[in-house]
């Protein structure tokens, strides 16, 4: 249980925060952090622990958030239950797509290639699609009631996304002591000698994947009920697939806080740049690009692993400033 | 004679125009060590891939505790009991000691506690207690073989495949490795070697398989094939078997 301490310690010190912050500019930024620390815990998953680096996690906050939004549009469906279901379809096209690459012994560059691919095939599915509004997109009437999963204060919102990152949180901590997780780790350190030791490769990455996805699919759902508005550029575009991946790397892969780490430097940096600069086209890519090139020169591990390497150094540090008696009875 | 655990019949495998193992059979027996020498390049990594499902046969079966496992893959396998060590140690370099051998521990113990406490006792029977805790690159060659062999320990198997691992190490090396392995075989596993080192070969197997150019040519045991005219002819070339009897009789 003491592992849990930590997330416990992070989670309530965000959840702390609408207590103080009252602007709705700074809640809107949490969300979107929050939103985008899910999506990159998800790449975790598959990408951090399993060492499948997906380039296509839009493929499944895509089919999240388009999920939700035609079971609400088209066939009135409540939004709880689109939501779940939304979660459910980003899951099993993960499934297809792990089962299709998997099976085909893709690795590596490979299978990123592939996964963009998939996700760029539905972007362009969906803008030419009617049910996905095509070009136009698709609008969640406005209906601030909670059981339309719609909220009047932003602070709602955020405590929601904050318990679905803990949930990611905890999931990611539950992987790290399991079977299931040992065996994700064996075949992303050695894939040869994971199935000598009796690992089921291919079972045990298309479970990582399916994981993955369904956690990246729930923060498309929670972006429709967020936004109330969707459209392919949104779902299916790379821009998501590249924060997904990028939060976690530069945060710490295969690390419990990684994905949020990297989102709230990530988004910090963006959003102040914004600030400074006024809001530039493309210049918050250019600013993770930089941060991206930074953090692999001085912190192959990201930020967590930087981190963790600081502490064992004071510790060493503070080790050798004791007295030699100290030292040996300590 | 008892049924032996693993048999291999007349099993081949092409590459392309290569037949790099050729009608290939062999057997090997619980509580006995079983080698198998032969020339660089004679297929003996190839064969052992073959039965540990690494590759498929293109002819032949494999037969293991009286089931056909001809072209099952190795996870499974390894779920039946065979384990195996490779040529090239294959650690799982980013892990600790621990978690490696933990990996192959949790085949059979999907608690993390009796997994752990498997994968400890383990690490100190290799002889590896005291580096548990050290991260698997950090290890010398001769650690890394002792990984290889406690992982694949770890998964308690019955039968153990093991590819060259006294390969590398040096003579002391060797020496206190020797005991482990034929405590295993005391055990009750079945162990069949692929080796280089005849000292290794002659103090441990109960029988020798010797493969050259893909095809068994000679068994026995170890006395008996070392004095092989054809065994010395694989290694040293045609005729050489002759030319060493008239050198003894000058």
């Amino acid at each position: 249980m003491r592992a849990f301490v930590p997330i416990l310690i992070v989670v309530a010190a965000f959840a702390a925060v609408p207590l103080f912050v009252h602007s709705n500019v700074v809640l809107n930024f949490l969300v979107v952090t929050l939103l985008i620390g899910l999506a990159g815990q998800g790449w975790n998953i598959l990408g951090g622990y399993g060492g499948q680096y997906s380039f296509g996690q839009a493929a499944f906050f895509g089919t999240g958030a388009y999920a939700t939004a035609i079971l609400q549009v088209h066939y009135g469906v409540n939004a709880w239950i689109g939501f779940a279901a939304g979660i459910a379809a980003g899951a099993a096209v993960g499934a297809i797509i792990g089962a299709l690459a998997f099976r085909a012994g893709l690795r590596s560059s490979y299978f990123a290639l592939v996964t963009l691919a998939f996700a760029e095939v539905l972007r362009i599915v969906a803008s030419v699609t009617p049910i996905t509004g095509a070009g136009v997109g698709l609008l969640v009437r406005l209906d601030l009631r909670a059981q339309a999963f719609q909220f009047q204060s932003r602070a709602i919102f955020y405590l929601v996304i904050l318990g679905f990152v803990a949930v990611s949180l905890v999931i990611a901590q539950l992987l790290e002591r399991s079977r299931f997780g040992a065996w994700l780790i064996a075949v992303r350190e050695n894939e040869d000698a994971a199935m000598a030791l009796g690992v089921d490769a291919f079972a045990v990455k298309l479970a990582a994947m399916v994981v993955s996805a369904a956690i990246t699919a729930a923060a498309g759902c929670f972006y429709v009920q967020y936004f109330l508005f969707v459209d392919s550029g949104i779902a299916y575009g790379t821009w998501i697939s590249i924060e997904a991946l990028l939060t976690p790397i530069i945060g710490g892969v295969g690390t419990v806080f990684g994905a949020l780490a990297g989102a709230l430097v990530v988004k910090f940096l963006g959003e102040g740049i914004k600030l400074v600069t006024g809001d530039v086209p493309g210049l918050d890519l250019m600013i993770y690009g930089a941060v991206l090139v930074l953090v692999i020169r001085f912190a192959p591990r990201g930020l967590v692993g930087a981190f963790a390497d600081m502490r064992a150094h004071l510790a060493r540090r503070a080790k050798l400033r004791a007295p030699i008696g100290e030292v040996a009875r300590g | 004679m008892a049924e032996p655990l693993l048999s291999v019949e007349g099993v081949s495998r092409r590459f392309g125009g290569l037949l790099a193992v050729n009608a290939a059979s062999l057997s090997a027996e619980a509580g006995r060590i079983t080698a198998l020498i032969g020339p660089n390049g004679a297929g003996k990594t190839t064969l052992f891939s073959l039965i540990s499902g690494f590759l498929k046969p293109s002819a032949g079966k494999v037969r293991y505790a009286s089931d056909d496992i001809t072209g099952e893959p190795p996870h499974r396998l390894a779920r039946r009991g065979i384990a195996r060590t490779f040529q090239i140690v294959q650690p799982f370099a980013g892990l600790s000691v621990r978690e490696n051998i933990l990996v192959g521990a949790h085949l059979r113990h999907p608690a993390r506690a009796a997994a752990l406490e498997l994968a400890e006792r383990v690490g100190h029977d290799v002889g590896l207690g005291d580096m548990l805790d050290r991260p698997a690159h950090a290890l010398t060659v001769a650690g890394r073989k002792r990984l290889e062999l406690a992982r694949a320990l770890a998964t308690e198997p019955q039968l153990l495949l093991l590819d060259e691992v006294l390969a590398g190490l040096n003579p002391s090396e060797i020496r206190d490795i020797l005991p482990v392995i034929s405590e295993l075989s005391a055990r009750g596993i079945a162990v069949l070697m692929i080796e280089h080192v005849m000292q290794a070969v002659m103090s441990l197997a109960g029988h020798v398989f010797v493969l050259a150019e893909g095809r068994i040519i000679a068994q026995g045991s170890p006395p008996q094939v070392v004095a092989d005219p054809i065994v010395v002819e694989a290694y040293l070339g045609h005729g050489a078997a002759a030319k060493m009897r008239s050198a003894h009789v000058h």
